[in-house]
């Protein structure tokens, strides 16, 4: 399967600015050749949205997302916006759009509301972990955050999912000298690696670029083996496409050489979750 | 507690982004800065160099009659290094004549008027090229309040203002901006004989140990002290940070409706762009 990340930067609030640049990125890669076309977190709308959030939110019937829709045909598409839902809910979306259809919406569960970070002052959180079961494979989505909570990659490793999907919006952050690149973009590597590794699963990390307000997003999007190697990756922080090829047969040598799926014991697990239930109690005292 | 080394090459490369994309965005490929012959804004103007391209970038000299004749021939060094404009814009004639209500002991107030007089300047000559006025101030005197509001804290937009002074040093030696920049006593030169740091009473070195302690590891007061900086110097740096704070931000509003601006009427400025 082949696969394109599109580490682009999106204009902040500006729809229509941002949905002529994903037909074009769609249009280019479906005559390349890709399958699976997978954008950043928010990428029809930007990242700081503040107050923006819901004069650009759009209801998954919108007409404006027709466009869309119609372009995800022999090839599949990734893409973030501002989901209204039910009781005028906003929801930090990703999309994957699949025959002209939307074929699975995934709601980022975990809101970053700490930092620079305000998601939980303005998106409602999503309360599921689905896995998407596209023609091409069986995907999990997790929007950037998302990904920093262990139980979003474990539960889609359960499902048996052939990859983990994260768009993401990842500030950069932290100039030391101790590394060649920002510190933030240090830690996604290590995350990203430990993700394919533990749940043997491609990752496929697309990071957008560009600034919003004096803050960098600092794209490094890179496609992760099921053996925790990047197959490609982005360097640098100018717009990008990211290609690879997605070799299932990699998956099955990884969960031949170490088939951790196999002894993984969900009840178990659940039962020991059980006890764990209470996020108030002390975990010092006795249960 | 030190400051870890800046990786001034990764620095300097999103700094140069920053410049560029900011000002893109908003329609400016030139900027204007006022260059006083110190490090910061030779630190600034070098960044907007690489931004820019030299030829878009003018550096204002505006010194007064009292200001070292050293910062001028610094200023000019530095432009004749980096290949960008010059303007020279002697404030004394503009000065004096507000001079004279103010007296001569009252450093402050003659300073502060500098600062403005030169923030006036700038935004003229911002006006005149199409180009945005880049800021000099570094995070050291942010924090702690040294620096003249609607002065030299004025600008569109600051490469600088996440850095501490001595990290300022580090990427000015990574830019190459010339030694006797580098080696000379930080000064505001608002007077003579003026430095920074004779004036602040501490060092910058001292002074960013222990910002970056307070500030960027959330050690506390009580920490800082068990860690070995004097109590008299954490209580006081903590003292002008807290002072100062609203140097660091827009006019309080008096609220009456339910969307007040920057309270809960909540856009960035890069809204649309």
């Amino acid at each position: 399967m082949r696969v394109r990340l599109a580490q682009i930067a999106p204009v902040l609030g500006d729809l229509d600015a941002n949905l002529a640049l994903h037909l074009e990125a769609i249009e280019r890669a479906r005559t390349e050749g890709i399958e699976l076309l997978v954008f950043p977190e928010l990428s029809l709308t930007g990242y700081f949205l503040r107050d923006l959030t819901e004069d650009l939110a759009l209801r998954l019937d919108d007409s404006k997302l027709s466009p869309l829709r119609d372009a995800a045909r022999g090839i599949s598409v990734v893409c973030g916006l501002v989901e209204e839902g039910s009781g005028h809910r906003f929801y930090n979306s990703a999309l994957f759009l699949e025959d002209g259809a939307l074929l699975h919406c995934h709601r980022k569960v975990y809101l970053p509301t700490y930092g620079i970070f305000e998601e939980a002052r303005y998106f409602a959180a999503g309360r599921s972990w689905r896995p998407v079961r596209s023609r091409l494979g069986r995907f999990g989505i997790s929007i950037c955050e998302d990904s920093w909570h262990f139980t979003s990659g474990f539960l889609y490793f359960l499902d048996d999912c052939d990859a983990l999907i994260c768009p993401s919006a990842a500030p950069g952050r932290g100039v030391s000298e101790e590394g060649a690149e920002v510190s933030s973009a240090r830690a996604w590597s290590h995350l990203l690696i430990a993700q394919s590794m533990f749940f043997q699963t491609y990752a496929l990390y697309c990071n957008r670029v560009g600034f919003e307000d004096g803050v960098l997003f600092s794209g490094g999007s890179r496609v992760l083996t099921p053996f925790g190697r990047a197959a490609a990756q982005a360097d640098g922080f100018d717009p990008a496409n990211v290609d690879a090829e997605l070799d299932f047969d990699a998956l099955r040598r990884a969960r031949i050489f170490s088939p951790l799926r196999r002894s993984e014991r969900p009840l178990l697990f659940a039962r020991e979750l059980e006890r764990r239930l209470d996020d108030d109690a002390d975990p010092a005292a006795e249960r | 507690m030190q400051i870890p080394r800046l990786n001034a090459e990764l620095s300097s490369e999103i700094l140069v982004r920053f410049l560029r994309e900011e000002a893109g965005k908003f329609g400016f490929t030139r900027a204007v800065l006022g260059l006083s012959g110190g490090i910061d804004s030779a630190v600034s103007a070098a960044l907007a160099a690489r931004a820019y391209g030299p030829e878009n970038v003018l550096a204002l000299l505006m010194p007064y009659r009292t200001s070292h004749p050293s910062s001028r021939a610094h200023a000019e060094l530095l432009a004749a290094e980096l290949g960008i404009r010059t303007e020279l814009c002697d404030l004394s004639a503009a000065a004096d004549p507000l001079f004279a209500t103010v007296p001569e002991k009252e450093r402050l107030r003659r300073g502060n008027i500098l600062a403005r007089l030169r923030m006036v300047v700038l935004y003229d000559r911002s006006a005149r090229e199409g180009a945005l006025v880049i800021g000099t101030s570094n995070k050291s005197e942010l924090l702690l309040g040294y620096s003249t509001q609607f002065g030299d804290a004025a600008c569109a937009i600051n490469p600088l203002g996440d850095l501490y002074k001595t990290q300022i040093f580090e990427l000015a030696a990574h830019l190459g901006i010339p030694q006797p920049i580098l080696e000379k006593a930080p000064s505001a030169d608002l007077w003579e004989g003026q430095t920074d740091e004779g004036e602040m009473g501490f060092t910058y070195a001292e002074l960013d140990r222990l910002l970056f302690a307070h500030v960027e590891r959330r050690y506390s007061a009580e920490k800082l002290v068990t860690l070995g900086f004097e109590p008299r110097f954490v209580a006081e740096v903590l003292r002008r940070m807290r002072r100062n704070h609203y140097k660091r931000r827009p006019p309080i509003v008096a609220k009456l409706g339910n969307r007040t601006i920057n309270v809960d009427f909540r856009y960035v400025r890069d809204w649309g762009r």
